[in-house]
């Protein structure tokens, strides 16, 4: 799966860097605090529960659950409306913003809390954005 | 803590124009509103040694072209309630003697952008990283992003969300300089144009011209100004994200919870001792979430309380009676406009007004839930 050209472009930190590496190595790579243990999202290089700078880096399981979204029916370049801008919970805890592929846009397919796993799809060849889709095991899960 | 009513407001003013303005620019609007508060009080640009506006228009941009000399400036820019916040930091300046009198402007050409500030997301900011790529289009696609997970919490139904813009199309009927004034039903807002599911078109702001401008000054030399005092009682201020994906709470502001009991506390009041209240609605969930943050109801119970007419014309709690940003008008950054009408409702000159009203709540937030600003005003200094 490639992306359309025309989506905003996130331009990493050096605070962020380890994330977008992460995708591009098709993982998402949290960070949780060694003092408090809470894990947290987006990066930042010390913890925000309890401001420790001792805090580490984590591959997350990718699995989620759809938490919340809206359906845009506008055009936005890189995108074909109707699309879906989505919130995630992912099973460690922090949520995230991505689009939910292979499924349909609509209310109907797109229900909150049903199981996600991620998927990583280039940008180009530094940025690889993490969506996620329907888990294939949701079954078992 | 200030003692509540020891500041007040003695001048209000809106632009004189308001919706579509193409032959005014950006700080053409502040001009117009603030010559017309000053107007209003008789002061001149001599008189006014305090000076607040919210960034990008930053104070010496407005102070050049108004022609003032501010002792005291606050650019404070959180969005759309940054003028809740400009005014509870004009009260503590004020009564700390830092400065005597104060202009609180807004102008903003939302609808015609001449020579208006850009809206930018910086690529490298945790938004631009984090949410961006992901296809957000401005506040109709982020604002309304927690409303799924508030409609599966309580169990609230489209027709009820619906009903937040019918209700306050009838208060803005009301109001000759509304923009929309004809009538509207739960079905129509339900036809209406699907911007953002679940939202549709007139579940969403307004896009227009326009400004404010408040003049505050010591209760004390209030009683010399033409017009009726407004007393500020209490304020509360606060932030939680620039990201609305990082709420904690879907179903609830965090910056909400922290402002608005803050204010009540600082005036000293209960809910029974409001006559009216304004919450900044730039999509139809935010008095929903206003409502419960504030304490007017119970977790979950606001849609409920607006769909049996509490909030309507003739209703125990009116809210948004000018018509909101749902109907009256939206430049982009309403809180102005939200103070406005409770300083008119306050004086006893709104459109729409309100019997016997001594106490009035504003409301405001800013930056998708970033933000948030509530004032308590009253017409009696206690």
């Amino acid at each position: 799966m490639t992306l359309p050209p025309g989506r905003a472009r996130p331009e990493p930190t050096p605070e962020t860097k380890h994330f977008w590496d992460g995708t591009r190595a098709g993982e998402i790579r949290l960070q949780r605090c060694t003092d408090c243990a809470k894990p947290y999202f987006p990066p930042r290089p010390f913890c925000p529960t309890c401001g420790s700078r001792k805090v580490e880096v984590f591959v997350a399981s990718g699995r989620a659950r759809l938490y919340s979204y809206v359906i845009h029916h506008r055009p936005v370049p890189g995108f074909t409306p109707p699309y879906a801008i989505a919130v995630v919970e992912l099973e460690e805890g922090p949520r995230m913003m991505t689009n939910i592929v292979d499924c349909p846009q609509t209310p109907e397919a797109l229900v909150l809390d049903m199981p996600l796993e991620a998927v990583f799809v280039p940008m180009d060849d530094t940025i690889t954005l993490p969506l996620f889709r329907p888990a294939k095991d949701a079954a078992s899960r | 803590m200030i003692p509540p009513g020891s500041i007040a407001i003695v001048g209000a003013a809106e632009t004189t124009e308001l919706g579509v303005i193409p032959h005014l620019s950006e700080i053409g609007l502040h001009a117009d509103a603030a010559l017309n508060a000053m107007a209003e009080t008789g002061l001149k640009p001599k008189d006014i040694d305090g000076l607040a506006c919210v960034g990008p228009m930053r104070p010496q941009m407005l102070a050049h072209y108004l022609g003032l000399t501010p002792k005291w400036v606050d650019g404070t820019g959180v969005g759309g309630c940054s003028f809740m916040l400009h005014v509870r930091h004009a009260a503590a300046a004020i009564h700390a003697g830092y400065c005597s009198t104060v202009l609180i402007t807004h102008g903003e050409s939302g609808r015609s952008r001449v020579a208006a500030m850009p809206r930018l997301v910086e690529p490298g900011s945790l938004a631009g990283q984090f949410e961006m790529p992901f296809g957000p289009m401005g506040p109709p696609t982020l604002f309304p992003i927690p409303v799924l997970r508030y409609m599966k919490t309580y169990g609230v139904t489209h027709e009820q969300l619906a009903m937040v813009a019918v209700i306050q199309r009838e208060w803005a009927a009301k109001n000759p300089r509304a923009m929309f004034r004809d009538p509207i039903t739960v079905e129509d807002v339900l036809n209406s144009r699907m911007i953002a599911y679940p939202f549709r078109l007139l579940q969403c702001c307004l896009v227009t011209d326009g400004g404010g401008a408040l003049i505050l000054t010591s209760a004390d030399r209030a009683k010399d100004f033409p017009t009726r005092p407004v007393y500020i009682l209490g304020s509360g201020e606060s932030v939680e994200t620039p990201m609305v994906s990082q709420m904690q709470d879907f179903t609830s502001s965090r910056a909400f919870r922290v402002a608005g009991p803050e204010a009540f506390r600082m005036a000293g009041i209960t809910h029974k001792d409001v006559d009216h209240l304004m919450i900044y609605d730039a999509f139809a969930h935010l008095p929903l979430y206003g409502l419960e943050d504030l304490g007017f109801v119970p977790r979950g119970e606001a849609a409920r309380f607006i769909w049996d007419r509490n909030t309507a014309p003739g209703g125990k709690l009116p809210v948004n009676t000018n018509g909101g940003g749902l109907s009256y008008t939206h430049t982009g950054m309403y809180g102005m406009f939200a103070l406005q009408e409770s300083v008119r409702q306050v004086r006893g000159t709104a459109p729409a007004q309100v019997p016997n009203v001594r106490i009035s709540v504003c409301h405001g937030v800013g930056g998708m839930f970033g933000a948030s600003g509530t004032i308590v005003l009253g017409r009696e200094r206690p």
